[in-house]
């Protein structure tokens, strides 16, 4: 028994984190969403190259939502999940060993994240089906559909050639795990940088972080994220559909505390796009929903819970 | 990072629970704040004892197991599931022995840990007054020095299991000159100790689970002090850090309901309710592995801290969420006494006691998070 991450772990969570931090992300993140994806596609090399591709292959699901939890902390664009998750895990030969190795490739489910840089586009059946899927190569007849958060670009594709995809359900179950520990980040950061503020906005001759109105919603905030956390790492640990299901629960219930309160203590200048908490805004709005929203996985734990083998 | 049990922690985990199968009362006891009810539980703590299951935590010497602290949260967890009755010695065994380990004399171990294990000596806590609730450091029970030892006078309140409980312990003014947590000092005395009067209060349930106390000249004499005269709020403030933090709520009480929940949905599901079951289920799942992170930070050496305000807030505002959605689910016949009923009141007190959940909130703002500290009188 020992549920902690180790001291190795948590020196790649740090060297992740600085290496994203000095390339600026916020600003990659917006050009990103503008259609300026080179910076973008440069971190994402750097990535690649320390490993983010092939976690699941050279180590476990505990480093997966690792570097995920920093991921998610600094709005990292690009299709992350889709490539180091579910790809990593649904594809087999070749195709697989093109994605841990780097190449930039997504599923559309049944909208394709930014498959207009991918270097490979694969067709996922519908959630819930199961079996072989089409995959267009080519990336043709790619029609852009606006998301929320304007990092996130999604496009229609329309199917070319099949390409067998195996293990779907437990790639499905890592992308939902990636998304959880992406949402815990973002909501992390989201509080960090509230607190900040609250400590030096200044109202009524008090920082407005010395009332007890701002202090327990953000202290409220600090307790749905601190019982996030265990479920995605216990997740990690034993990724089955329960464990993963309930994490992606509650990290979307945490981060979207985050982002409420986080928009609430910062007042009308938290409302601007021009403000960088924006960027965490949109992208936990987003995240919410892929890969399974709170409400399709509650259905799916409801269901697991009361089958008649529930002990 | 795993979540496995080593093979000796196993077999401790299958030794209690065929223990517990085999002895757990098959009817519920009555509530343990009646004259029955109270004797029934302190029966069932006098076979737990025998076999040794009373205190697993605690050294072999005083009753207990050496248990490691991945074995307590393990037992805590069997005994629950196995519907085992709660602990009318709660806040001896889990309260104040932990300080009586640490601050207590040889003297004072002997006496009192031995038939604290055995449930023979039921304790009850003496923290707050009518004036001193969640300002618990502006109390104004005083001792005063007389030969040998001290005399005490004024009020206790909310006293929970005073009405039947043996003895007592909690803070008082032994220095009057000093302000707010210098001068205090920590007392164990008899509830039956000439001076001492005791008036149950009935809580929401009908049942006196606590009581007023007053003093009167209560004589108790130097042996009876806990740590040193003057300390008594240092001494005290590692009671309610264990009172927040692990010791009191295990998971195991959060997981059996949660489990029990779901056999209710599965009994009579209705959809309306299906989000709140899920989410109680969801919310006491965290709470069991928070708690081996916990597990795992202690044996590291490490210090819950300021994180168990987290915790208390979590478990508590989870037990009423759990119970109320539970009731729910009964409809109509909701109302009728249950366990249900009773596990639903119980859950009620747990967002004041222990230090409000608006206090936990301030320290984890404050203490956790950095922001300013509140203004105090």
């Amino acid at each position: 028994m020992r549920f902690e991450l180790t001291t190795d772990q948590r020196d790649f969570m740090t060297s992740l984190d600085r290496l994203i931090a000095a390339a600026d992300p916020i600003a990659v993140n917006r050009a990103w969403g503008e259609g300026d994806t080179a910076p973008g596609l440069a971190l994402w090399k750097q990535l690649a190259a320390i490993g983010v591709p092939s976690l699941l292959e050279d180590a476990s699901p505990v480093e997966l939502v690792a570097a995920f939890e920093v991921l998610g902390r600094h709005v990292v664009p690009g299709p992350w999940i889709e490539s180091a998750a579910f790809l990593a895990t649904a594809l087999s030969g070749t195709a697989r060993a093109a994605v841990i190795a780097g190449a930039v490739a997504t599923v559309a489910v049944p909208l394709a994240l930014d498959a207009d840089v991918a270097d490979v586009v694969y067709r996922a059946p519908e959630w819930g089906a199961d079996g072989r899927s089409d995959a267009p190569t080519g990336a043709s007849g790619l029609k852009i559909r606006a998301s929320v958060d304007p990092s996130r670009r999604l496009f229609e594709v329309e199917a070319a050639e099949t390409v067998g995809l195996s293990d779907l359900d437990r790639a499905r179950d890592l992308a939902s795990l990636a998304a959880a520990a992406e949402l815990l980040g973002a909501g992390e950061r989201v509080l960090s940088d509230a607190v900040e503020y609250v400590k030096q906005r200044t109202q009524f001759g008090r920082q407005i972080g010395s009332y007890q109105a701002i202090k327990h919603q953000l202290a409220d905030v600090r307790i749905a994220l601190d019982f996030a956390r265990p479920l995605i790492h216990g997740a990690a640990v034993d990724p089955s559909p329960r464990a993963v299901s309930a994490a992606k629960v509650q990290a979307g219930e945490a981060a979207r505390l985050a982002a409420r309160v986080g928009l609430q203590v910062h007042g009308a200048i938290g409302y601007t796009a021009e403000y960088d908490l924006s960027r965490w805004l949109l992208r936990i709005r987003a995240l919410d929903s892929a890969w399974g929203s709170r409400s399709a996985h509650r259905s799916r734990l409801l269901a697991l819970l009361t089958a008649p083998e529930h002990p | 990072m795993n979540l496995d049990l080593s093979p000796e922690e196993q077999r401790f985990r299958d030794e209690a629970r065929a223990w517990l199968a085999e002895h757990v009362p098959v009817e519920p006891l009555p509530s343990m704040d009646t004259a029955e009810g109270f004797a029934a539980h302190q029966e069932w703590e006098r076979r737990l004892a025998e076999a040794r299951w009373s205190v697993v935590s605690w050294p072999a010497e005083f009753g207990g197991r050496d248990a490691s602290l991945i074995e307590w949260v393990t037992f805590e967890e069997e005994y629950y599931r196995a519907g085992a009755p709660g602990r009318v010695s709660q806040n001896g065994i889990f309260l104040l022995a932990p300080i009586i380990f640490d601050h207590g004399t040889a003297d004072q171990q002997r006496r009192w840990l031995p038939s604290m294990a055995t449930g023979e000596t039921i304790w009850a806590q003496a923290w707050s007054e009518p004036e001193a609730g969640s300002d618990l450091a502006s109390l104004r029970s005083t001792a005063t020095r007389t030969d040998g030892g001290w005399l005490l006078n004024g009020q206790k309140t909310w006293s929970s299991r005073a009405s039947y409980a043996h003895m007592g312990f909690g803070l008082f003014r032994s220095d009057p000159d000093e302000q707010r947590h210098r001068g205090l000092t920590y007392f164990c005395f008899p509830l039956d100790a000439p001076g001492v009067t005791v008036r149950p209060i009935a809580q929401l349930d009908g049942e006196p689970g606590f009581a007023e106390l007053f003093f009167d000249d209560v004589f108790v004499p130097d042996a009876d002090v806990l740590g040193a005269p003057g300390d008594g709020w240092r001494v005290a403030m590692s009671t309610a850090g264990n009172e927040r933090g692990l010791s009191l709520r295990s998971p195991g009480r959060f997981c059996a309901a949660a489990d029990r929940l779901i056999d209710l949905y599965r009994d009579a599901p209705d959809p309306a309710l299906a989000h709140d079951v899920v989410d109680a289920w969801v919310r006491a799942e965290a709470y069991r592995l928070y708690t081996w992170n916990t597990v795992t930070t202690l044996a590291d050496g490490g210090d819950v801290g300021a994180n168990g305000s987290v915790n208390k807030v979590w478990w508590s505002e989870l037990d009423v969420a759990l119970h109320e959605t539970a009731l729910d689910l009964l409809g109509p016949a909701s109302e009728l006494e249950s366990a249900w009923t009773d596990g639903y009141l119980f859950s009620l007190s747990g967002p004041i006691y222990a230090g409000t959940n608006e206090i936990q909130r301030n320290i984890i703002a404050e203490r956790i998070l950095g922001l300013p500290r509140e203004m105090r009188g």
